[in-house]
């Protein structure tokens, strides 16, 4: 400690500490009178420091070493409540206990009369918080203080006893395999070929292949758009900016439907139109379908934002430009969406001229091009 | 036995029962047949030190008694099904409408059912509190080393609950089938789809064939009910098994070493004070649960799978993996005849997959680098092993900075930026922030190293003023028990307060505290 010197403060502060050090010095000079008594007070005053501190420590050294709990006397000073006072501690605690158990008693009664939901929570809540609090200052009040040691065990065994656990398992075991290794083999091998095999019907079970189910939804040459009541789409039915989803009659309210065939029909303009080259019958009087599961992760793309003709999903803010085959403009959506050739028939109404010409929705291993 | 006279007189008959009464009469019994004395003694007396940061795990535990609690509830009343009804109930707004069994019976738990509403909200926050106080757990245990030898096993099934509870909770908020969760089984299907090789296949069987697949809720509830909060509470007694059999660790200070515990017994000063503890979390969750609401299914709606809302965001324990997802670049290619779906795949498998594989690992890691062998019951001052405390918080940057891209639209929304803004600040945030982290710590711990006194008790100085006038600070010895002490537990001795009013008018003394 010799080397030390306590007034030049160290660390990342240090200057700001001497700083404000200074400072505390300044204002004390000014309060300071000069006077030739000062020295002798001054070294009275570090006397009496150096006496409570003394004090202080015997104090200290007197409970604060840890001792073992077992053996100890009753007066013994590690078993005193912490508290000073602990009559006023209990009657705090008393109380807790007290207004916690009036509001555990409102929590039944607002049980029985079927009070709204937060009296609830805040009679049972407010009621647990009050015994709890109780129950901990009791535990770090009101019984002994401490603090208690106990030693660690060694938890390795001795060198002996490893080398008998070791030799049951090697020589005995070992010898075992040895003699009997014909045994051995036919079990180790029958059981792992019961594991494989129990795979099979384990892992097979829970659901189909998924072979070609993947590559194509309800779609056929002919399918009529309908919305999510069933009522079949005609040309009259959107303005230009106007957007509905739709599936292909008869789906609309399966699942399947829902989350695979589901598509949306957005009207870009009255004269046909071209999203991309090889798609020039695909958007009658304006109308061009997508398939509305984004790419990325198959959340549907929900959001159409008119002015700048995007369709926007919500999930991870993909962008898909509806003008030139839906494009991601923005996000992490590799692809774009699949556009489901579309024709008006006589009678108006919106059909589709085949299933979609790659598979929907996010990518997968068996799926052969981007 | 057979010769013994009962004494009429009661003071006489308490003699004859022995010194402990009735109980220890029942526990003589109880020891006959099982032996339980001397174990039961030394549980008893077992020590737990005494430090804030331990009540992190027992938070953790207390909210997972919660969840079984009002778990228990609520199977009651659920029901695990996907067949659609039509909806009449109390909530008038969704009168008539076509929704799932799962869905309607949690809207009638929310508002049928009595108390039904206080232990759905209850469950779902005490979830909440279990994942945050699991983190806050690990960090602990990460940055004072307490993962080191002996319990590098309890790490690792630290870990593994964490994982667990991340995965139940994910299953649990997706059972009542309403649009947001319902949206997020969308998400871990496409996920499950972009693995390679065998994605199609895992994704079919989870879900017992292709989205959204009607085996899903009773599957989910399953897993959600039974299976996953058997296995956690089986780690969760091993957890603890494991603690009572390597003791607890300990801070260094006065009296406290590598063979010894010091702390507050068994029965009945831990006993209390957990019981209480345990109280306060139930009281404070069910606080939470009646006047902050979470997760209002009825407003939400049955899910449809082409139905979707804005601001569409998962529990908070999801939100690094969703952010990850947002930021990563769209990275898909074909090759090889397959397609190779990386803009899933990397951010949603492979990244949490390196992040947790890292975190079992390290306990490895840091013994093949440091080549520390021992057995340490002591913990360290994070200060003190700068380059693990570096590395923690350089990981703890990288998935705050994730959770907060989990946020991209909202932020944008918020503060009027380009979402192209948002989303390439949080690029570079992403990467940059750790890199900052890392040596920033590092530093701030060498730093606060070069406090040499810290940690003990600090002397007073006496400042003196000569009679030309100059002024001289006296410092007083150290306190000798301190010497060679770098932590200590005792507090600073009450006596020294700064600026106190001196008793004399002389003004000289200030203290430094």
């Amino acid at each position: 400690m010799s080397d030390e010197t306590p007034d030049q403060p160290q660390g990342p502060f240090a200057r700001w500490k001497m700083r404000s050090r200074k400072k505390v010095a300044d204002s004390v000079a000014k309060r300071i009178v000069d006077s030739p008594r000062l020295a002798v007070e001054v070294q009275a005053l570090a006397e009496e420091l150096d006496e409570r501190r003394v004090e202080e420590a015997r104090d200290l050294a007197d409970h604060s070493t840890p001792v073992a709990i077992s053996g100890l006397r009753a007066d013994d000073p590690h078993l005193q409540p912490l508290a000073k006072n602990p009559e006023t501690v209990q009657g705090v605690i008393a109380t807790l206990f007290v207004v916690g158990l009036l509001l555990m008693a409102g929590f039944g009664a607002a049980y029985v009369v079927n009070a709204k939901p937060w009296i609830l929570g805040a009679t049972m809540g407010f009621g647990l918080f009050l015994f709890g609090v109780g129950l901990v200052a009791w535990g770090k009040y009101l019984m002994p203080r401490g603090p208690f040691v106990e030693e660690r065990h060694e938890l390795a065994s001795s060198r002996p006893e490893r080398d008998a656990f070791a030799a049951a398992i090697v020589e005995r075991g070992g010898g075992l395999v040895k003699r009997r290794k014909l045994l051995g083999g036919i079990l180790t091998g029958g059981l792992g070929i019961f594991g494989i095999v129990a795979m099979f019907p384990l892992l097979r079970s829970l659901g189909p292949l998924p072979k070609g189910t993947l590559f194509h939804t309800d779609w056929r040459k002919g399918s009529f758009a309908v919305d999510s009541t069933g009522r079949r789409v005609s040309v009259g039915d959107l303005a230009i900016g106007g957007l509905v989803t739709v599936y292909p009659e008869g789906t609309q309210n399966t699942d399947r439907g829902q989350a695979v065939d589901q598509t949306v029909i957005i009207r870009i303009s009255n004269e046909n139109f071209v999203t991309q080259k090889g798609r020039e019958t695909w958007g009658p009087k304006g109308y061009v379908a997508y398939s509305k599961l984004c790419t990325h992760l198959g959340c549907p793309v929900g959001l159409y934002e008119q002015q700048l003709q995007l369709l926007v999903c919500p999930c991870h803010q993909s962008m898909f430009n509806v003008t030139n085959g839906a494009i991601p403009q923005f996000g992490p959506a590799p692809r774009p969406l699949p556009q489901l050739p579309l024709y008006i028939d006589a009678n108006g109404y919106l059909r589709a001229q085949s299933d979609y010409d790659q598979p929907v929705g996010p990518g997968f291993w068996e799926r052969t091009t981007t | 036995m057979s010769d013994a006279i009962i004494p009429t007189n009661p003071r006489a008959r308490k003699r004859a029962e022995g010194p402990y009464g009735k109980i220890g009469k029942a526990l003589d019994e109880l020891d006959d047949r099982l032996g339980v004395a001397k174990g039961g003694r030394t549980f008893m007396d077992k020590i737990f030190p005494d430090h804030w940061s331990f009540m992190l795990g027992e938070i953790a535990l207390y909210s997972f008694v919660i969840l079984l609690v009002t778990g228990v509830f609520l199977t009651f009343y659920f029901v695990p099904s996907s067949s659609v009804v039509i909806y009449h109930g109390p909530y008038l707004p969704l009168d008539g409408q076509r929704v799932t069994q799962a869905f309607e019976s949690t809207v009638n738990i929310s508002f049928k059912v009595r108390g039904g509403l206080l232990m759905r909200q209850m469950h779902h926050w005490a979830c909440d509190i279990f994942v945050g106080s699991l983190v806050v757990h690990m960090a602990r245990v990460f940055f004072t080393g307490a993962f080191r030898k002996p319990r590098e096993l309890n790490w690792t099934i630290g870990l593994t609950l964490l994982i667990l509870t991340i995965a139940n909770g994910f299953l649990g908020y997706s059972l009542p089938d309403d649009l947001v969760s319902g949206t997020g089984i969308r998400i871990a299907y496409s996920i499950l789809l972009s693995v390679p090789f065998v994605g199609s296949y895992l994704a079919f069987w989870v879900f017992g064939g292709n989205f959204p697949g009607s085996a899903t809720i009773p599957r989910f509830f399953i897993l959600h009910v039974l299976i996953i909060p058997l296995i956690i509470l089986g780690l969760v007694g091993a957890h603890l098994f494991l603690l009572v059999r390597q003791k607890h660790t300990q801070f260094p200070g006065e009296g406290k070493t590598e063979k010894n515990v010091v702390g507050t017994p068994m029965f009945p000063v831990f006993m209390a004070k957990t019981t209480g503890f345990l109280f306060v979390v139930g009281g404070l969750t069910a606080l939470l649960a009646a006047f902050f609401q979470i997760n209002p299914i009825w407003q939400f709606g049955q899910y449809q799978a082409s139905r979707i809302s804005y601001a569409v965001q998962p529990d908070f324990y999801m939100g690094f993996l969703d952010g990850a997802l947002r930021i990563f670049p769209s990275w898909e290619f074909t090759a090889w005849g397959h397609t190779w779906p990386l803009e899933v795949f990397i951010p949603a498998v492979l990244f949490p997959g390196i992040i947790f594989n890292l975190a079992y690992a390290w306990p490895l890691l840091e013994r093949k680098f440091t080549g520390d062998n021992e057995l340490h019951n002591l913990l360290d001052r994070p200060r003190d092993r700068p380059k693990r405390t570096a590395a923690g918080a350089a990981v703890l940057a990288l998935i705050a900075m994730l959770q907060i891209a989990s946020a991209t639209d909202v932020i944008a929304n918020f503060f009027h930026l380009s979402l192209n803004t948002v989303l390439w600040a949080m690029r570079v945030l992403v990467i940059i922030t750790p890199l900052i982290a890392y040596p920033l710590t590092y530093k701030i711990c060498l730093e606060l190293q070069g406090i040499k006194r810290g940690g003990k008790r600090k002397t007073p100085n006496v400042v003196t003023r000569s009679v030309e006038g100059e002024y001289i600070a006296t410092p007083t010895p150290t306190y000798s028990e301190d010497e060679g002490h770098e932590l200590h537990a005792t507090p600073v001795p009450t006596f020294i307060e700064e600026e106190s009013p001196s008793p004399r008018e002389s003004g000289v003394r200030t203290v430094e505290r």
